[in-house]
């Protein structure tokens, strides 16, 4: 185990911190991305029927022949990994936040327009409060998927978990494929209990029981 | 003061409003009633226009509604929905500062305007401002609704079927606050209600509408006393007085009074009487054919020796037959001091008879539904 650290001990230090850099910025992309996406279609929802099934078909192509597809049109570049990863993170936001917003029962639409609140200020004060829980819940999908599809960066040879992984594979070294499992696994762990304090601490007492649905 | 002229309103080929016209005067509580699908609700809607006529013109203040801006004009029209609708993002506090929020008050102006309004509720600032609307109850959440409708002083405040969701007595309680708050702070409210009681209670001028049209707009009084059609009418039911209500003098009539046959005995009747705590008994012949009263008092004065109570018989000097109209019955009683009126059955039988006990106790079932 310690002949383990001295030999491996700060490569696998540097591949965490790739790895977890690989994730926050492709999360934080596909967030912005995917909430941005989600909160325009819902002011659309009538395309819906035409948009969230392609976004479906786009989910399910295997992440592996995605990153492939980009390595041959950028290169060998972190903007691959990130951008492939990002698109992959997006989904799930997009998804949950249209249905979140969608959710908001119309009363509270209602009475945010009665009360004289722009559809801007409707959105930002009444919609995407209550819908927050859910965005939050694709938020946490996306960040705990990212960690996994992460391991895919070193497919091309960019690092992170997956060069442990790959090269254990490659050598037949089991140990070298838990060095590289077992830190993705508490990684997700992680981010998924982190996320969960963040959705405690962004919902406010008033909708604390609406959270458990 | 809020007019509208010649409104119409379609969806599709169903016409909900036509032709629609009529004037509410600043400071009135107007409430519009009718039949589900009258347009009431519609008609509402456009003075903060969350609907907009198809024809025709809603005047607000002599300016069409159609020419404000929407937002900026509702933020001028308090807005009170009956799903209630406070947002459970916010506090008590801040969802009765929506609207001056978004008036850009500063922030002392809007914890005043939320200390005097809970205030007014007799809703402590202490205890509630800081909670959220999971942690109140159903009245309690409408008063603020109301109040949220309330903060920025709008001159003119919308109510759509405000309390339909309430348990009665929370309903009752309500009703006395909004009333009150209307009269005191002197606003124009327009009201929405299926509930001909609540509208009686509340309005200045009731509304009825039924299918896009103007039934009748009248004072509560005015309306009572001179409902323009059937379906008005109808609607008032119980609380209209005559009209809908049978007046035969059945109606208030009870059947079971003590009655005896004229051959029987003085002091027998004397026991009757005293048993049944009664001071009269009615009399009949063989074939039970009426034909008068024997009182205590008679049988007190003359009664002794004889040997039955005929000779004691007196007659009343009004009696009733079945099918009349009350009216002369009820007066009589009134105005005599009498303590009943017999009936009779067509064929001269007893009926029963009618006291001022069994004329009000029929009006109060009349007025408040059958407790028997």
């Amino acid at each position: 185990m310690s002949a383990f650290f001295a030999s491996y001990g700060s490569m696998l230090a540097q591949a965490v911190v790739i790895h977890v850099l690989y994730v926050l910025v492709s999360v934080a992309i596909g967030f912005v991305l995917g909430l941005t996406l989600g909160v325009l279609l819902s002011r659309v929802p009538q395309w819906s029927g035409v948009l969230i099934p392609i976004v479906s078909i786009f989910q399910t192509i295997p992440g592996l022949v995605f990153i492939g597809v980009l390595f041959i049109w950028i290169g060998m570049q972190p903007a691959t990994v990130i951008i492939a990863l990002s698109i992959y993170a997006m989904f799930p936001v997009l998804k949950n936040t249209y249905t979140g917003i969608l959710g908001v029962e119309p009363k509270y639409v209602e009475a945010a327009k009665g009360c004289g609140m722009s559809p801007f200020q409707t959105l930002w004060q009444v919609e995407l409060p209550l819908a927050m829980p859910t965005i939050i819940a694709g938020l946490r999908m996306a960040a705990i998927y990212t960690v996994s599809w992460t391991v895919l960066a070193a497919m091309i040879g960019l690092g992170g978990l997956g060069n442990f992984v790959y090269q254990g594979v490659s050598s037949n070294n089991n140990t070298l494929i838990i060095a590289g499992a077992i830190p993705a696994a508490i990684l997700a762990i992680v981010i998924g209990a982190l996320i969960d304090l963040l959705q405690k601490k962004v919902t406010p007492r008033g909708m604390r029981r609406e959270v458990g649905k | 003061m809020i007019q509208f002229e010649h409104v119409c309103k379609r969806y599709g080929k169903t016409t909900i409003l036509e032709n629609l016209s009529f004037t509410i005067p600043d400071g009135q509580f107007v409430v519009l009633i009718g039949p589900s699908g009258c347009g009431k609700t519609t008609t509402m809607k456009m003075i903060n226009r969350l609907l907009e006529p198809d024809g025709g013109k809603v005047l607000i203040d002599g300016k069409d509604a159609a020419s404000m801006d929407k937002v900026e004009l509702r933020r001028h029209i308090g807005y009170v929905i009956q799903q209630i609708g406070l947002f459970p993002n916010m506090t008590v506090a801040q969802n009765i500062c929506v609207v001056p929020r978004l008036l850009k008050y500063d922030k002392e102006r809007c914890d005043q305007i939320v200390h005097d309004l809970l205030e007014m509720v007799e809703m402590p600032y202490e205890k509630y401002a800081g909670k959220y609307p999971n942690e109140l109850s159903g009245g309690q959440q409408q008063r603020i609704g109301v109040l949220r409708a309330l903060a920025a002083s709008p001159p003119v405040v919308l109510m759509d079927e405000p309390f339909g969701a309430l348990d009665p007595m929370t309903r009752e309680v309500l009703q006395d606050e909004v009333k009150k708050l209307q009269q005191k702070l002197n606003k124009t409210i327009v009201f929405v209600t299926h509930d001909m009681g609540e509208a009686l209670k509340l309005a200045d001028t009731i509304l009825f509408m039924n299918g896009g049209r103007i039934e009748q707009m009248a004072s509560p009084e005015k309306m009572l006393e001179n409902p323009a059609s059937d379906l008005v009418r109808s609607f008032l039911g119980k609380h209209a007085p005559g009209g809908a209500v049978s007046a035969k003098i059945e109606t208030f009539m009870r059947p079971n009074a003590y009655r005896v046959r004229k051959d029987r005995g003085v002091l027998e009747c004397a026991e009757m009487m005293a048993r049944n705590s009664v001071d009269t008994l009615l009399v009949t012949d063989e074939a039970d054919h009426y034909l008068g009263v024997v009182t205590i008092r008679g049988i007190k004065l003359w009664g002794k020796g004889l040997p039955n109570i005929e000779t004691l018989i007196v007659q009343t000097p009004h009696t009733a037959r079945i099918g009349d109209e009350a009216k002369e019955s009820v007066d009589y009683l009134l105005e005599s001091g009498d303590d009943y009126v017999v009936v009779l059955n067509a064929n001269d039988t007893i009926a029963g008879i009618v006291t001022k006990t069994s004329v009000a106790k029929s009006v109060a079932t009349t007025l408040w539904g059958d407790e028997r």
